[in-house]
């Protein structure tokens, strides 16, 4: 399983196993990470996993949804590189991933 | 925030609410005991699924869970499942559960949840005849679908029309009655019930509206047909009642915290007992963007008040208080709704309903904007959970006017 980096907006870093064919998310979820509330669950309906992804992962994490765009449009502190983290799918390229959260989801 | 360590938390139900509301405690940095009970043998899990991915099949079981199953030993969170409290003294400060055990807290929280309403027919008790409120009856209704089943849906809310659309992904027919004059007559426009009346019948779900329900009829026990007022029969294999929901007050009433039609809280999801806190759909709460109290039945609310709860605890300062919001998939339509039209006089639509992408914005009189039913156009979600929070006025003709993007709508 790929190892995943979530770095918190206070510069806590939280690495933890992401499962393949969930989402990042997920593994943020399953871990108890702090800062990802995913209230929907992955519905792409709420934009409370946002995340921004490191400059040298965007290629491997793919480009935002139409929905996902709409959504991050209107999130606090959206930046270029933001992404719904539900909206990430986690293959094996995602190994050593490093993401970092904004300061609030809500 | 006060030495928390020797405090005793008791967690009343093991939903959404009462799952969120221990995680939260531990987020927040609370070092005493957590002991949540659920009268469910299963451990906290999402809901809303149960009559949409999951239903479908493109969910499985464990991706239902709120947490994974280690997530609890790890947080020194007490699960106890299956157990059922039946009793609050709240003067001892103890609960008592159907096994007989009397456990201490110095926070209580209650997270009871809503239970379905039941219709006072005949044929309620036959084999068949469902509801669709935990994974147990999901798991039924699940497995009494597929290619050429029948399907009945009684009552034509959320959860009825959700329903429907995955019985159709499974190859199952559905039939939905609703006894008002359209679908969702309760909890959405005219126009978005029409658009959803529209969508669902062009994919083949059958749709009596104005049918009033008569009686379930059986043969051997099961459920065969649903009889309406007209006396026309709608046959079925299975018959899902979706009518609304009551909120579980009874463990708080029986123990004198005050009730309406869901357990007093106030902004901190307190009641009126101090000790005493309540979370989800069990509630009665304050909506400050309104000036009124209701009763919400969605996760966001669930989670919205397990924070102000836990926060209220951890001594944490209160957070801004959110606007409800609310969502619902069926087919590949992504519905979306903010607010509430509480105080609204008129309407007006961004987009046209036969695209199945469109947005019906709740203005009042002010032309301040009180709520958005987006169906297929997340911007205007965005938009209006932002304009509403901000009590932003609004002028009709650049609402329908979508040369003009929701961003730009949105900046004052």
């Amino acid at each position: 399983m790929p190892q995943v980096t979530f770095i918190e907006h206070n510069g806590t870093a939280h690495t933890v196993e992401a499962e393949l064919g969930k989402s990042l998310m997920e593994a943020a979820v399953g871990n108890a990470v702090p800062g990802i509330d995913a209230d929907c669950g992955g519905a792409c309906a709420c934009a409370t996993c946002h995340v921004f992804v490191e400059p040298e992962w965007e290629a491997k994490t793919g480009a935002r949804t139409e929905a996902e765009s709409a959504m991050l449009n209107f999130a606090a502190e959206v930046k270029p590189n933001s992404r719904l983290s539900c909206q990430i799918p986690v293959t094996a390229e995602l190994e050593g991933l490093v993401v970092r959260m904004p300061e609030g989801q809500h | 925030m006060s030495d928390t360590a020797q405090q005793q938390i008791v967690i009343v139900g093991a939903g959404h609410g009462g799952g969120a509301v221990a995680a939260s405690l531990r987020q927040y940095g609370f070092k005493g005991g957590i002991t949540v009970f659920g009268t469910e043998p299963i451990p906290p899990y999402q809901r809303p699924p149960l009559s949409k991915a999951w239903l479908k099949g493109e969910a499985d079981a464990a991706s239902l869970a709120l947490r994974p199953p280690a997530f609890y030993d790890k947080a020194d969170i007490s699960l106890r499942l299956s157990t059922t409290v039946t009793a609050i003294d709240r003067t001892a400060k103890t609960v008592t559960t159907d096994s007989g055990e009397t456990v201490g807290y110095d926070w209580l929280i209650l997270a009871t949840g809503a239970r379905a309403r039941r219709l006072p027919i005949p044929g309620m008790d036959l084999a068949g005849v469902l509801e669709l409120r935990t994974a147990a009856d999901a798991d039924q209704l699940k497995a009494a679908l597929g290619p050429g089943r029948k399907l009945a849906v009684v009552g034509g809310g959320y959860i009825g029309l959700e329903a429907a659309a995955s019985a159709l992904a499974l190859g199952a027919t559905a039939t939905v009655i609703e006894r008002e004059s359209r679908v969702l007559a309760r909890v959405a426009s005219e126009a978005l019930s029409h658009a959803y009346q529209t969508a669902h019948r062009k994919r083949g779900v059958t749709i009596e509206l104005g049918a009033q329900v008569a009686a379930l009829e059986g043969a051997d026990g099961h459920v065969t047909g649903v009889r309406l007022g007209d006396g026309r029969l709608v046959p079925c294999d299975v018959a899902l009642v979706g009518v609304g929901a009551v909120a579980n007050v009874e463990l708080a009433r029986d123990a004198g915290i005050a009730c309406d039609q869901g357990i007093i809280v106030d902004l901190a999801a307190r009641t009126s007992d101090p000790a005493v806190f309540a979370v989800g759909d069990c509630t009665w709460r304050p909506l400050p963007h309104y000036g009124r109290d209701f009763r919400l039945e969605s996760v966001p609310n669930a989670l919205e008040q397990a924070r102000q709860a836990a926060g209220a605890i951890c001594g944490r300062a209160p957070a801004a208080p959110e606007v409800p919001w609310f969502w619902s998939d069926q087919f590949d339509l992504k519905l979306q709704i903010v607010g509430l039209p509480f105080g609204a006089t008129h309407t007006v639509l961004r987009g046209d309903p036969a695209t199945e992408s469109f947005a019906v914005f709740h203005l009042a009189d002010d032309n301040s904007l009180r709520a958005v039913e987006a169906v297929n156009m997340a911007d205007a979600f965005m938009a209006g959970r932002l304009l509403i929070s901000k009590g932003s006025q609004l002028a009709a003709d650049k609402i329908c006017d979508m040369s003009i993007a929701m961003k730009d709508l949105a900046q004052p």
